[in-house]
């Protein structure tokens, strides 16, 4: 590594750690953002010599990063940016605080993957789906997609695991039709993770036809995009691999979805070789992952973190939450997005018959949607007011991005 | 009202549904049916023809191809202008807004509109995006005009239409006015569940529809509080 890197990287591991002695957040984007100050391409000279995964999609890409890290420790000590700082900040910082490491398994943000593609020459891109997502600031869905195709297109040495159920994701792994022949194209594995927001896919990115849905069918009315056959399914409370053996997953985290997550990681961790019946074993270890599903027990109380922050994620949510009382909590602040009319695409409607209580800035947003939902409510001002207005036993908390990191806060940065 | 219920109709959703837009339906049936108004939705496919006997139309937003397809189908259908001729409502959000004028700029070219609102749309010169308030045309005896906007557009008034508000916050048509509307259409940047912060314009749409002059009251305890709170914060936000 160049002295400037060397330099920049030991700098930026000292702010991370003062950083955190201070009090003053996890310090997984600090570091890098001074790192990258002096030395503009210490993220490329960081990956340099390890083999990498990047993992992005609007959801899910925090805890399928963890599970991946997981299989793929199998092989190695793996670096990772396990707290979801997810631009080149926070890969320049894990990858720095990490030291020298064979393997590295990084979250980027969706925005971000052109960038951090070029910068760290990967081994793999796991693809994971696209939906909107925070919609005053970010780019429209197919726009992200075409940004996705152009870069996977410019890195045709790169391997692709993506996501056979998203129509947008598999339009973004495939080459376009004018796509020079003479390269091939990326080596494309595809798995099946379902696909619960259908509503960011009905139109082809490719021809603009109908997309229509059967099932887990799927197919362009107007042109051949169709669902491809997926490597790597979920069956039952486990996975299938390509060679058609099942495996048995346990998860120490909820619901379908990360069923999904897991099928993701073992098919990632296939890429750098590490058979699925060696890495099933290691995904159970996976508890919780930067506060979400951390349970933390207060006076009788048992909460559950539960992070949700656009409308795909909502239904996820509620896929994996107990029939329990249920405290919401939404804020527009700028990692947010500003525009709350998100909460009108999603149904709220499973949590009737549940006690549920609102919170946070943009409460009454929430209550006008709520309202028009048929689901009763109760709105308070504090998490404290929340705790001690139900029951003792299970309060599961639903919130989206900075909602859920001021109650994290409330439970002492709980991870 | 063309028959015993009420008859709303979503167009497109499949292209026109980016932000949201499903809450001005939700909220229309809901503030109908709490006045005991039975309630038809149908969500009308692009793929499928437009029904001209409806009581309420509604447009949302989308991206510029969708946009460009859906104005295009509905020129082709042709249902949505007998529905007009008829004296049906539309209401058209952002996207659905440009494309009830005579034209509009979509993916760098500029495309025919449905002509039933006497405005054009072309590129504005920055994206407009965040608060949008204003006081309303006193014409239409509803509060001020509160929401959110999101688009790269600027829409030009003909002498057809009047503004549906003057711009107190935010850009709307061109930063002075904000939306539009003649007879019984009425568009505006306020875009996705517009209606969720403006239950008085969604009662507005109900009266035009039903011929009913006044509507029993409903409670808008969490609306109004909403509104309260966005217009504190649009205030703390124009302060130095």
């Amino acid at each position: 590594m160049p002295l400037r890197a060397k330099v920049a990287s030991s700098v930026s591991r000292t702010a991370a750690a003062l950083s955190r002695a201070a009090g003053r957040g996890d310090g997984s984007v600090i570091g890098g953002w001074i790192g990258l100050k002096i030395d503009p391409d210490l993220l490329a000279h960081l990956s340099a010599g390890r083999a990498i995964a990047l993992i992005s999609g609007t959801n899910g890409k925090t805890t399928t990063t963890r599970l991946t890290a997981a299989a793929v420790g199998v092989l190695g000590r793996v670096a990772t940016n396990s707290f979801g700082a997810n631009m080149p900040t926070g890969h320049t910082s894990a990858l720095a605080k990490a030291g020298s490491t064979p393997y590295a398994v990084l979250e980027v943000d969706e925005h971000y993957l052109a960038q951090v593609l070029e910068a760290t020459e990967p081994h793999v891109v796991a693809l994971l789906n696209l939906s909107r997502d925070q919609l005053d600031r970010a780019k429209e869905v197919a726009m992200m997609a075409q940004l996705w195709r152009a870069a996977l297109v410019r890195h045709t040495e790169v391997r692709v695991v993506a996501n056979a159920d998203d129509p947008m994701v598999v339009w973004a792994a495939t080459p376009p039709p004018n796509h020079d022949h003479r390269i091939s194209p990326p080596h494309v594995t595809w798995f099946s993770a379902g696909q619960r927001w259908h509503d960011d896919s009905w139109v082809c990115p490719e021809c603009g036809s109908t997309i229509e849905r059967n099932g887990e069918q799927w197919w362009c009315t107007g042109c051949p995009l169709r669902r491809p056959e997926p490597h790597w399914t979920v069956e039952d409370d486990g996975v299938v691999d390509p060679t058609g053996a099942w495996h048995k997953v346990t998860l120490s985290l909820p619901g379908k979805v990360n069923l999904g997550n897991a099928a993701t990681a073992l098919a990632v961790a296939a890429e750098f070789g590490v058979r699925p019946v060696d890495a099933v074993l290691k995904l159970g270890s996976v508890t919780s992952v930067a506060g979400r599903y951390a349970q933390v027990d207060r006076d009788g109380r048992n909460i559950r973190l539960l992070l949700a922050k656009n409308p795909a994620s909502w239904l996820e949510a509620f896929d994996m939450a107990d029939e329990a009382p249920t405290l919401l909590s939404i804020n527009a602040r700028d990692p947010d997005g500003l525009d709350t009319s998100w909460l009108f695409d999603v149904d709220f409607s499973p949590l009737r018959g549940r006690q549920v209580l609102i919170t946070g800035d943009r409460a009454f947003d929430l209550a006008v949607r709520l309202d028009v939902n048929g689901v009763p409510f109760q709105h308070v001002r504090t998490f404290d007011e929340a705790v001690r207005g139900v029951p003792p036993g299970r309060l599961e908390v639903i919130a989206n991005y900075t909602a859920f990191q001021d109650i994290r806060a409330e439970l002492d940065r709980v991870n | 009202m063309s028959t015993e219920s009420l008859r709303i109709v979503w167009i497109y959703p499949d292209l026109l549904s980016t932000y949201g837009d499903r809450g001005n339906m939700l909220i229309l049936a809901r503030r109908a049916q709490q006045r005991g108004l039975p309630v038809e939705v149908l969500e009308v496919r692009s793929d499928q023809r437009v029904p001209a006997s409806a009581d309420i139309y509604l447009i949302g937003g989308g991206e510029d191809g969708p946009q460009a397809l859906g104005a295009q189908r509905l020129l082709a259908d042709g249902g949505l202008h007998r529905a007009v001729a008829q004296g049906s409502v539309v209401f058209g959000v952002c996207a659905g807004y440009q494309l009830l004028g005579t034209s509009f700029f979509a993916k760098g070219t500029r495309c025919t509109g449905l002509e039933l609102l006497d405005l054009s749309s072309d590129r504005g010169p920055t994206r407009a995006v965040g608060e949008l308030a204003g006081d309303v045309d006193p014409r239409l005896g509803i509060p001020a005009l509160s929401g959110f906007e999101n688009h790269g557009g600027r829409t030009h008034l003909g002498p057809g239409v009047a503004p549906l508000a003057r711009v107190t916050a935010g850009v709307g048509n061109d930063g002075a006015t904000e939306g539009a509307w003649r007879g019984k259409l009425l568009g505006t940047y306020s875009h996705g569940p517009a209606l969720a912060r403006n239950p008085a314009l969604a009662d507005l749409l109900l009266r035009w529809a039903t011929g009913v002059h006044q509507l029993p009251p409903l409670d808008d305890t969490w609306s109004d509080r909403l509104r309260a709170e966005r217009r504190a914060s649009v205030a703390a936000a124009a302060r130095p």
